[in-house]
């Protein structure tokens, strides 16, 4: 265990986003249902968070509002600092449960979708979207379509798209949720390497505590129904995690206290 | 590894190799069992005429129904000529008019809301039923009788093509406008394509609908066509000619579906077909 000196120092005096007290409601039928009720948190530039709650909790409408697909009711959101500006419907990167890869193109021209909706250069974007291919392991895939490919190499195609426009914030949604133990664990560990290397904020949400545990830099738990903050727990753990630290004793402390704030301990 | 790529396919495909033989072995692969139950029903359809269970004038044998080919009389090329004409010109407009009206449809909802109970109205209308009216209003000929393949093929495929343009799914609609694409990137990158699968499930039916329905135009009143020659034949029980005919009418019904099929996998992923 390298000693607590070496973990990742968080700059919170100008945080990258800023949610206060947002509250999220929508009229159905004559009645008003409360999807996100006063949820305030900040998150720095380059952090990991891990959004966790139980299932249909209101964690995606969370996500939602900040890749800025729902409109808030109430409250302030606000993202980018004068060091790290972002542009709305620019800077947003999106993995969701499935790969969502379009099955009529190839890889290559799944991961550049993002890159001609936003209308960028096209050559510069096939040579970074090879470099992203291969950083998340699908060198030489490039020309296959999505059915030849497995759940995980699918997952990994659909985080590659995610950012090939350079977003600043990558927004995922249960990205693994759909995938095996083992799979799983593997893409966490690549997930937390992408993060290392890229230096990326990413919004992770997952209702699988050990998950968020082992890839946040902090867990912001929020219960069910509707979406209310719990906790906003920062986990100190060292950035570069390997899966034995999931046998580590304070690994579990953060796990257990996760479930007790969720009730399920 | 656990996510080593899918058994891939193209590892089934045969290597290029531009010996003859080669070739001979990859088409009979490939239709070798179609080819060979085709055949059967030819040598089933031989063996119970030469058996003399069944009256000729019942069943005629495969060699008299094709000798009547040979009769300039029948005028099969012609007859078979406009058939054709009024099959695919039928189809081509219906399948036109579905896609555009589907379409439209998916981009004005309040066009649909108006409209659709009136063609689904329309649709009740038997086709068939239509028929002795169309020929009060246009006459003998090819225009009718394409008309009524027209509106016999063309409910099917705006129903599948309505659907297919709905299908997009919520999560890319999210990753489209997450990135403020527009209205226009949308359905040209994702929900046409996406649609593609749709609209051909809904064209195979409509090119099978097609047919019937100007060989029932021909029943019905036209002076030319296979329809009206196997009316004409049928008041002599020339049964080898109604089976040349029927064996034509299937050949045009058959090289229209050729063309669908060739479209569809010139337009679609194999992995996205439906049908």
């Amino acid at each position: 265990m390298p000693a607590l000196s070496d973990l990742p120092k968080v700059e919170t005096a100008s945080p990258f986003i800023r949610l206060s007290n947002v509250s999220k409601s929508y009229a159905r039928g004559g009645t008003e249902l409360i999807a996100v009720s006063d949820v305030s948190f900040e998150i720095a530039a380059g952090e990991f968070v891990s959004l966790v709650g139980p299932s249909g909790c209101g964690k995606t409408t969370v996500l939602k509002i900040l890749a800025g697909l729902h409109p808030h009711t109430q409250g302030e959101v606000s993202i980018g600092t004068p060091a790290t500006p972002f542009t709305p419907g620019r800077d947003v990167g999106m993995v969701f449960q499935q790969a969502m890869l379009l099955k009529w193109r190839t890889i290559l021209d799944n991961v550049l979708l993002p890159a001609e909706i936003l209308g960028l250069p096209r050559k510069e974007c096939i040579e970074r979207a090879h470099e992203l291919l291969a950083m998340v392991g699908l060198k030489g895939f490039e020309t296959q379509h999505p059915y030849q490919l497995s759940g995980g190499m699918q997952q990994r195609a659909a985080i590659a798209r995610a950012l090939i426009h350079d977003p600043k914030l990558l927004l995922m949604d249960e990205p693994f949720g759909a995938l095996d133990a083992l799979t799983r664990d593997k893409m966490n560990l690549e997930l937390l390497n992408i993060w290392r290397k890229s230096g990326k904020t990413i919004v992770f949400v997952t209702h699988d505590i050990p998950e968020a545990v082992f890839l946040g830099t902090r867990a912001i738990v929020l219960t069910a129904r509707p979406a209310r903050m719990c906790d906003n727990i920062p986990i100190l753990l060292p950035p570069d995690r390997t899966l034995d630290i999931r046998t580590h004793e304070s690994f579990g402390s953060y796990a257990r206290k996760i479930y007790q704030l969720l009730d399920v301990a | 590894m656990s996510d080593a790529p899918v058994a891939s396919q193209a590892a089934l495909r045969f290597p290029e190799n531009p010996s003859s033989w080669h070739s001979v072995a990859i088409f009979a692969s490939r239709y070798g069992y179609a080819i060979a139950s085709h055949l059967l029903i030819l040598l089933v359809w031989q063996l119970v005429v030469v058996s003399g269970s069944v009256p000729s004038f019942i069943l005629p044998s495969p060699q008299a129904t094709l000798a009547t080919l040979a009769d300039p009389s029948y005028r099969w090329f012609s007859n078979t000529m406009t058939t054709a004409a009024e099959v695919y010109g039928g189809y081509t407009l219906g399948a036109a008019t579905a896609i555009v009206l589907a379409l439209l449809f998916s981009w004005v909802r309040s066009l649909e809301k108006l409209t659709m109970p009136a063609v689904v109205s329309f649709n009740m209308i038997p086709k068939v039923a239509m028929g002795p009216l169309m020929i009060v209003w246009f006459k003998y000929g090819i225009g009718p009788n394409m008309l009524i393949a027209f509106s016999i093929c063309f409910f099917p495929i705006l129903l599948t093509s309505l659907r297919g343009l709905r299908e997009v799914d919520p999560d890319l609609l999210d990753l489209v406008n997450s990135l403020n694409g527009s209205r226009w990137q949308l359905f040209i990158k994702i929900q046409l394509p996406s649609a593609l699968p749709y609209i051909f499930s809904g064209m195979k039916v409509g090119a099978i609908l097609a047919v019937a329905g100007a060989i029932v135009g021909e029943f019905l009143g036209s002076d030319r066509g296979l329809g009206y020659l196997m009316m004409q034949v049928q008041v002599g029980l020339d049964t080898p000619a109604m089976f040349m005919a029927l064996l034509l009418i299937t050949l045009v019904g058959m090289s229209l579906y050729g063309v669908v099929l060739l479209l569809e996998r010139l337009l679609v992923t194999r992995d996205a077909r439906l049908v």
